[in-house]
Parts: C-alpha cells; sequence; structure tokens
C-alpha cells in the first residue's frame, strides 16, 4: 500500500492515520489553488530567507562600505539593489529586515490570535452579561484606528520594536474576538454541543474542545489576510520613527530613510517597499487559499 | 414508583408558553411515545427532562427524586438523549472514537478503548468505522454512532427525539430494529417522540398525543392499533397517517 | 394523449474518478396524469425532475435520446424558448418555500408579478392573484397577499408556493417533496388541493417524493427509481403486487400502525440493481 493509499484510506486505523488523512486531504484541495500555492512559496521563501540571513546576505546589514565612495550607488552586480546613505548594501539589509518582519508576524499571531478566540468565544458561549461586558471592551479597542491606538502604546511604552510588536498585538485582537463570538453564536446552539453537555461536559471543556476548533479554521484565515496590515502597520510605525530604531534594517524604517533621496535615488526608497508588497501579497494569497479550504462557508 | 414522573409541566421561553401543564408516568422499561406535529411542544418536554429547557414550573421525578438545575454530573449516567439530525449532533472535526471516549474521560473511566470497542460493536459498526470523521459516515451510520454515544456511559434511560425522521426508510427500518434490540437487552426505558405515528405504534406501548404545549390524550398500543382514539385530532392523525385518500367520485 | 416523453435521460456530473452519472436512462411518458416518482436520497429522482426542466446544476449534464413536451424538442431549446415555457407552461414546487419566494417582496406583488404573463392588465393579474389563493385553500386571502413569506406559516408557505406555480396554468407541474417538510395534517390538505387541479385542469403532475406509502395513495403511476435508474414502473394500485425485489423492500420495512412485526424486515440490497 502505497503512503498516498493510507492516508487516503476510508477506514484508518489509528488515530493518528486518521488526522494524518485529514491534513493530507487538506492540502490536496489546498494544492489545487495556483494563487494559494504563490502565497505559500512566498511565505515559505520569507521564512527561509530569515533564518539563513546571516549566509545569505553579502555584506554586513549595519556596517557600510566607504562613505567617500560607496554611498547611494545604483543597482550593479557589487550591489544588486544599490547601497543607502550609509553605504549599506541595500539586499543584505532587506534579508536581514526579513527577520524583524517575521518577528513581528509570528509574535502578533501568537499574542492576538488566543486573546481574540478565548474572548470571542467566552463572550458568544456564556451570553448575558459576560457578553455584554467582553464585547464593549472590543468595542473601545475597536474604535480606535490601529495605527493611532499602536502610536498611543509606544509613545507610552517608548519607542522600540519589541514596544511596536506589543501595541500592534493589542490592537489586532478585536476583529478575530467578534468573528470568534459571531461564529460561536451560531455553533453553541448546535445538537452537537447540547449532546455534549448531555455528557456532563464543563463549559470550559466545551469551548475549547468544541467550539475553538470550530472558530479556529476562519479565525486562522483573518489572521492570514490581516498580516499584510499588520506588516504595513510595523512599516508604518518604523516609518514614523516609532518602531525598530535605526541602525536595525526594519523595511518600513529604510523606506523613511530612502525618502530624502526618493527623486535621485529612487532604490533606496523602492527596495524595501518591493518587499513589504510582495510579503504582503504573499500573506493574502495564502489566507485565500486557505480560506477556500477551511472555512466551508466559502464553498460555492 | 414510575421511573420517569412528570407532572404539571410548564416550559416558558420569554413570552412563548411551549409545554403548558403535561403529565406523564412511565415505568422502568417501559417506552412511552409523545407524538405531535410541529410545534406541539413534543421535543420540549424532552429537552425539560435533560436539562436544555428551563422548567418553569411543574415538577420532574426520577426515581422519585425531583430534578434540581443544573443536573448533577451522576443524571448523566443514568439519562441520555439521541438527537433527531445526525448531521448535526456529531461535531465534524471529531473523529468516531474521540466522540466515543470523550464521555468516558469527562466520567473517569478508565478501561476507554474496551468500552468504545464494546460501544462500536454492539450497534452494529466494526472497528473499522472507529477512526473515520463524520463525513466518511452515512447518515444511518452517523445516528448509530449517536446511538453508542448516548449508551457508553450505560444510561437506564434513553431520550430519543425523532431518531429516524431524518432518514431513509429502509435505513429508519435498521436504526429502529437496533433500538427495539439494546431496549429488550439491557432493560432500557425510552421516551420516544416522533411526528410518525406509525413509528411510535412500533416503538412504545404507551403514548400521549400533544397539541399546542397540551396533552390531548393518552392511548396504549392496542387501541392506537384498533384506531380507539377519543379525540377528533387524534383521529385525523391516525387518518392522515394511512396516505391520502381520495373522496369516491 | 402524451404531455411529456422521456427516452433515456442521463444527467451526468464530472468528478476525479471521471463522469458520475446520477440518473442513467430514465424513460418514461406522462399524460395528463399523476406520475409519481419514488426513491431514497441519491436516487436521481430530483435530478430527473430538474433535468426535465433544463435545471441540472453545473457543472451536470443532461442528455437524452428524446426529451419533448407537447411536440416541442426540449433539447433544441434555446434560453428564449426556455423562458417562455417555464412558468408559464411547466412549473416547479420544491420542498421548502422559503427558499422558493423571494423574501423582500409580499406574496400578493409576487403572486401578481407572476400572473401578469397570462393576465390582461394589472387589475385583472390581481383578481387572478386572490382567485387562486382562493383555489389553494387560503381562507383570507386579502391578510396573505399583504403577508411577507416570513410571516406565513410552512403550510401557508407552501400553499402560496402553489398558488404562485399554478397562476399560469401550466400544463405540467413538477411538484419536488412538496409536502415533506409539512406536518401530516396539512400535507393531507395541500395533496387535495393539488389533485383537485390536476382533475379540473388537466394538468400533468409529477409528484417526487421518498413516501411511497403516500405516492401510491395518491398517484395513478409509480416510478421506483434506485441509483439513478428505474427499477420498476407500475400502477399505484398494484405496488402490493410489485416485482422488484427493491420495491418490495421499501413497502416491508416500513413500520404500520396496525400490524406489529418485529423486527422489521430490512432492505438487503444487491449490487445489481444498480447495474
Amino acid at each position: 500500500m502505497s503512503t498516498r493509499e493510507w492516508l487516503l484510506t476510508e477506514q484508518p486505523g489509528s488515530r493518528r492515520q486518521a488526522r494524518m488523512g485529514q491534513t493530507y486531504r487538506t492540502w490536496l484541495a489546498f494544492r489545487r489553488n495556483r494563487l494559494a500555492m504563490v502565497g505559500l512559496g512566498i511565505v515559505l521563501a520569507l521564512v527561509l530567507v530569515a533564518l539563513l540571513a546571516p549566509w545569505l546576505a553579502p555584506q554586513d546589514p549595519i556596517v557600510g562600505g566607504s562613505l567617500r565612495t560607496e554611498r547611494l550607488l545604483a543597482p550593479s552586480w557589487q550591489h544588486p539593489m544599490g547601497t543607502d546613505d550609509q553605504a549599506r548594501d541595500i539586499l543584505s539589509r532587506i534579508i536581514h529586515g526579513s527577520r524583524i518582519t517575521l518577528l513581528v508576524v509570528a509574535l502578533v499571531a501568537v499574542i492576538a490570535t488566543p486573546i481574540g478566540l478565548l474572548v470571542g468565544t467566552t463572550a458568544g458561549y456564556y451570553g448575558g452579561w459576560v457578553d455584554t461586558v467582553l464585547m464593549r471592551i472590543t468595542d473601545i479597542f475597536l474604535a480606535f484606528p490601529r495605527l493611532i491606538l499602536a502610536l498611543a502604546f509606544v509613545a507610552a511604552l517608548g519607542p522600540g520594536i519589541e514596544n511596536a510588536i506589543i501595541a500592534i498585538a493589542i490592537t489586532s485582537w478585536p476583529p478575530y474576538a467578534r468573528l470568534a463570538r459571531a461564529e460561536t453564536l451560531t455553533i453553541r446552539t448546535a445538537d452537537h454541543i447540547d449532546a455534549i453537555r448531555l455528557q456532563g461536559a464543563h463549559s470550559a471543556r466545551i469551548i475549547w474542545g468544541h467550539v475553538v476548533p470550530l472558530c479556529l479554521s476562519s479565525v486562522i484565515v483573518r489572521v492570514t489576510l490581516d498580516m499584510a496590515g499588520i506588516i504595513l502597520t510595523a512599516a508604518g510605525l518604523g516609518f514614523l520613527g516609532l518602531g525598530a530604531q535605526p541602525p536595525q534594517p526594519e523595511w518600513g524604517a529604510m523606506i523613511a530613510g530612502g525618502r530624502r533621496f526618493i527623486l535621485d535615488h529612487w532604490w533606496v526608497a523602492t527596495m524595501p517597499g518591493l518587499a513589504i508588497f510582495v510579503v504582503s501579497l504573499g500573506f493574502n494569497f495564502l489566507g485565500d487559499g486557505l480560506r477556500d479550504v477551511l472555512d466551508p462557508k466559502a464553498h460555492k | 414508583m414510575p421511573l420517569i414522573d412528570i407532572s404539571d409541566l410548564h416550559v416558558r421561553f420569554g413570552p412563548v408558553h411551549a409545554v403548558r401543564g403535561v403529565s406523564l408516568a412511565v415505568d422502568e422499561g417501559e417506552a412511552f411515545g409523545i407524538v405531535g406535529e410541529s410545534g406541539s411542544g413534543k421535543s420540549t418536554v424532552l429537552r425539560a427532562i435533560c436539562g436544555l429547557a428551563p422548567t418553569s414550573a411543574g415538577s420532574i421525578r426520577i426515581d422519585g427524586q425531583t430534578l434540581t438545575a443544573p443536573r448533577p454530573p451522576a443524571f448523566y449516567r443514568r439519562a441520555q438523549m439521541v438527537f433527531q439530525d445526525p448531521y448535526a449532533s456529531l461535531h465534524p472535526r471529531h473523529t468516531v472514537d474521540k466522540v466515543l471516549s470523550e464521555p468516558l474521560a469527562i466520567h473517569g473511566f478508565t478501561d476507554r478503548e474496551a468500552r468504545v470497542e464494546r460501544a462500536l460493536n454492539d450497534v452494529g459498526l466494526g472497528q473499522g468505522f472507529r477512526f473515520r470523521f463524520p463525513h466518511q459516515l452515512s447518515g444511518g451510520q452517523r445516528q448509530r454512532v449517536a446511538v453508542a454515544r448516548a449508551l457508553i456511559l450505560e444510561p437506564k434511560i434513553l431520550l430519543l427525539d425523532e431518531p429516524t425522521s431524518a432518514l431513509d426508510a429502509s435505513i429508519q427500518a435498521e436504526v429502529l430494529n437496533l433500538l427495539d434490540r439494546l431496549r429488550s437487552e439491557r432493560g432500557l426505558t425510552y421516551v420516544l417522540v416522533s411526528h410518525d405515528l406509525a413509528v411510535v405504534a412500533h416503538m412504545c406501548e404507551r403514548l400521549i398525543v400533544m397539541q399546542h404545549g397540551q396533552t390531548v390524550e393518552e392511548l396504549t398500543r392496542a387501541e392506537l392499533q384498533a384506531h380507539h382514539a377519543a379525540q377528533d385530532y387524534t383521529r385525523n392523525l391516525l387518518a392522515a397517517s394511512e396516505g391520502f385518500t381520495r373522496a369516491a367520485p | 394523449m402524451t404531455l411529456l416523453a422521456v427516452d433515456n435521460l442521463t444527467v451526468t456530473y464530472p468528478s476525479r474518478q471521471g463522469p458520475q452519472s446520477v440518473v442513467r436512462n430514465v424513460s418514461f411518458t406522462l399524460g395528463r396524469e399523476r406520475l409519481g416518482i419514488v426513491g431514497e436520497s441519491g436516487s436521481g429522482k430530483s435530478q430527473t425532475g430538474r433535468a426535465i426542466l433544463g435545471l441540472t446544476p453545473l457543472p451536470g449534464r443532461a442528455t437524452a435520446d428524446r426529451l419533448e413536451f407537447d411536440g416541442i424538442d426540449l433539447r433544441a431549446a434555446s434560453p428564449r424558448d426556455w423562458r417562455a415555457l417555464r412558468g408559464a407552461r411547466m412549473s416547479m414546487v420544491m420542498q421548502d418555500p422559503k427558499f422558493s419566494l423571494n423574501p423582500v417582496m409580499t406574496i400578493g406583488r409576487q403572486l401578481a408579478e407572476a400572473a401578469r404573463r397570462v393576465a390582461s392588465g394589472r387589475a385583472d393579474a390581481r383578481d387572478r392573484a386572490v382567485a387562486m389563493l382562493e383555489a389553494v385553500q387560503i381562507r383570507d386571502p386579502a391578510r396573505v397577499m399583504a403577508a411577507y413569506p416570513h410571516e406565513l406559516s410552512g403550510g401557508m408557505g407552501q400553499r402560496a408556493m402553489i398558488a404562485m406555480m399554478l397562476i399560469t396554468e401550466p400544463d405540467l407541474l413538477i411538484a419536488d417533496e412538496p409536502t415533506s417538510a409539512l406536518d401530516v395534517t396539512v400535507q393531507i390538505e395541500v395533496l387535495r388541493i393539488l389533485d383537485d387541479l390536476v382533475t379540473q385542469r388537466g394538468m400533468g403532475l409529477i409528484f417526487i417524493s421518498h413516501d411511497l406509502r403516500l405516492v401510491s395513495s395518491f398517484c395513478d403511476r409509480v416510478l421506483v427509481m434506485y441509483a439513478g435508474r428505474v427499477v420498476e414502473e407500475l400502477r399505484a394500485a398494484d405496488l402490493a403486487q410489485a416485482q422488484h425485489p427493491y420495491t418490495r423492500g421499501l413497502m416491508g420495512c416500513l413500520p404500520r400502525i396496525d400490524a406489529d412485526q418485529r423486527p422489521l424486515p430490512t432492505l438487503q440490497r444487491d449490487e445489481a440493481w444498480a447495474r
């Protein structure tokens, strides 16, 4: 029996086989969407580049070359993306900058998703005053534009990439909470929730074991689609000088640095801009593809 | 003393008065039917027994003890429910194995493996079904899983809410036979809710007919089979269940 | 007189394992009578009804050697021909009226709109709508005319739906499980309405249902479908003498009020039936 048959069997022999078969089926469905595969490729490339940055980058991202002869050089074989006003190789800076971008994306996802899920499912499951209190708090966070609220946080906590990440995470969970709550409201009246309640399960078990798994896919899709916005917010904070601090090679801060020469030396701001564009697009494609396989309601 | 004793039960959902003073008594080992059309409150009576619907007035006693809300954990080991729609009553992301072993985990059973295997065999599904997801099962197979889940805690009372009305006729027969066999093997007590008089007549020794939240009348199987109904409403139901009758031209 | 002739109707859907036929070589003719199509879920009975009206959902494809309605070849019908036929001369009643009625329009407006196709003017259309609601035994037509679909009960909604499908006085009505969502007592009333319309207007009716007992008591003839094929065609009155083991099995496995048979006989499916 081939691995494929083992995975696709209608009669799995163990828990592991059932789970892996399910994952493989999802993968088969996902693979058929070409744009989603492109998105997955971009995101995987980002991860690889971030992991291997010290080996991939041709030059040092922080310490530049000779300030007299190597400043603001146009793209060439020596410097494929040119150099900036500190005579640093832009390609190397973008490669190292991918680490910061990945850090932002990963930490925001790890912090904001569970908060949103927990708040949303708890509010939706219990209803009543729990729902009212939790959702009004969510509304307060939703009422501020994300960048403004992040600005306020950073202003209070002090500039720096860590504070920027915390600020973005704190401002991005409310939409996930609303989404999870809306899903929970439809799930909690389902027969299978009544059934597990009749087995004597506690609310915590029902929420984590039965409600969250059903909300998770739509929240994951939403988080993935939000990644582009999160990268842009991080870049925006960097651009305003409130995110990563120089000389860290953060893409938004790099655009800010290149702004002064945009007319004469276009590559300084354009190259990091392209990087942001490609990665944001990659996350959007991936999110769209995930929605098609994970969210049954999106099916035609 | 009856095993289930409901007296003057009222259930209100806000302004809706769904059940208005229903009383019934079910003996141990008996199968009791509740027949009615949609909105008659028949399912609400069932849900009130297991605590899914609030008791606004009246009392529900099991073994002489009045049930309290919320139900104590021990209650769920005495009474379980099978739902109407087998497509909605199983968690779409849980395998059969998970569905069956979770109640055992909740109630702290240690011999889960053996119990899950036995439960699958009891409802006529082999071990090959154990690690399947609901979408890999047909409607009849899902309903068997739902029956297995209800029985895995070895309750004495099974509440059946239209257990076969979402199934094809041939599958309905298989599930009804299964329920019949399990009852005689284990001495279970059934309360079966259905809109289908024939199903109730087949399964239950006694039944009540409900309309607008109230009991219209109580009948035994023999009375039903002999078409001895005292109320017009019951007679209409009986006539309708025979199919369409054309007035003589 | 033959109203509808179907010869070798096949409905095919593409799938990963190649094309799958959900209806295979179905042939029958229909006069001005009540024809029942009975089968379990997945038997292809609903797909047969849809294919006759040219409503096979994509990516499905319906083919037939002959598909003729009142002398018109439906296989060659253009979208324009279909518009002239559907609604006006052939109609379909679905299981759930909530999906078939426009939720943001009153029943009266929807009925009058349908009636405009046959009525001489606005006032005539309205009169026809009221008359039609009376014909389907709605006691208070004025109230129903002003109501939105969600304001009606299941039985009322289904009657309004039937009124809408019949207001153009079609020659052929395809009713797909028209009463399955209704309570038994209401179900019988709705059937009585359909029955009157067939007898009085000489309409042809295809009644699609899973309920063998209901179909046999209501229809003149019955087609029994299994796995996309017609396994048996017989007069409803002769159902007790059915030859095919599937038909006999379907009849036998129903519990009966006045017979105490236990266990119930179950259907032993035979691979050969599907072939």
